[in-house]
């Protein structure tokens, strides 16, 4: 199964992951990464809240698509990508992404690559708020470096 | 009806706005105008896409919006 979801909520990534992967009998292996809002950024200062913003026409449609390409690329049973958007706090989960496959490899690395492109090659905006007010969060130079790895086109 | 122009991520806060109506057709050169001299300073670069009717567009500069269609202004992305 494909289940692809933006919530505005904040939600608990087991409540998801467990009808998941009992939605597939016969699977070998689950992969399932979780990304919390993190406390501090790289310097050290706090982070108070953080904000992400997307395009409705373009956001949740390119999702399915990139979903589709893991599911056919890593012959996958079924694949589950969740993201928040709207306003967070640091603790929350931001995005959970799980996939199931027959074997281990591709479970694994279907999630690796659906992560690399969320980060930087899907229709989302970041804003983090610090003391000294809201910034914009941009990939960083490893990010994209880590998307280069697939080969994909980065705009779908 | 118009062409609605929407401002996405950090160029919502250069243009002051989130979103504008402008007469159609719109093209390249009418975005350009439309959006004022900061705004489209960040478009002529090439890592900020435009969308319309809710399709990226290959080449920018081509785009012909008609009445009733939306043009996104996308700038570099961040999720996870």
């Amino acid at each position: 199964m494909r289940d692809v979801r933006l919530l505005t909520a904040p939600f608990i990534p087991g409540t998801l992951i467990g009808p998941f992967t009992n939605a597939h009998p016969g699977l070998g292996g689950v992969c399932t990464f979780v990304g919390e809002v993190r406390g501090k950024v790289r310097g050290g200062a706090d982070v108070r809240a953080l904000e992400l913003s997307y395009y409705e026409p373009l956001t949740l449609p390119s999702m399915e698509q990139l979903a589709d390409e893991a599911i056919t690329r890593f012959d996958l049973m079924g694949m589950l990508m969740v993201h928040r958007v709207g306003k967070m706090h640091p603790g929350e989960p931001i995005v959970c992404v799980s996939a199931a496959a027959k074997h281990r490899r591709g479970a694994i690395d279907a999630v690796d690559f659906a992560m690399d492109h969320l980060k930087s090659a899907a229709w989302f905006w970041k804003r983090e708020q610090r003391d000294d007010g809201w910034h914009w969060i941009e990939p960083r130079a490893d990010d994209y470096v880590n998307l280069a790895r697939w080969n994909t086109p980065t705009q779908r | 009806m118009g062409v609605r122009i929407v401002f996405l991520g950090p160029l919502r806060d250069l243009a002051a706005k989130d979103e504008s109506e402008v007469p159609a057709p719109l093209d390249w050169a009418g975005l350009l105008e439309a959006v004022g001299p900061e705004v489209a300073a960040q478009l002529r670069e090439e890592r900020v896409n435009v969308a319309c009717a809710g399709k990226v567009l290959a080449d920018k500069t081509a785009l012909n919006a008609q009445d009733g269609d939306e043009v996104a202004l996308l700038p570099p992305v961040s999720g996870g």
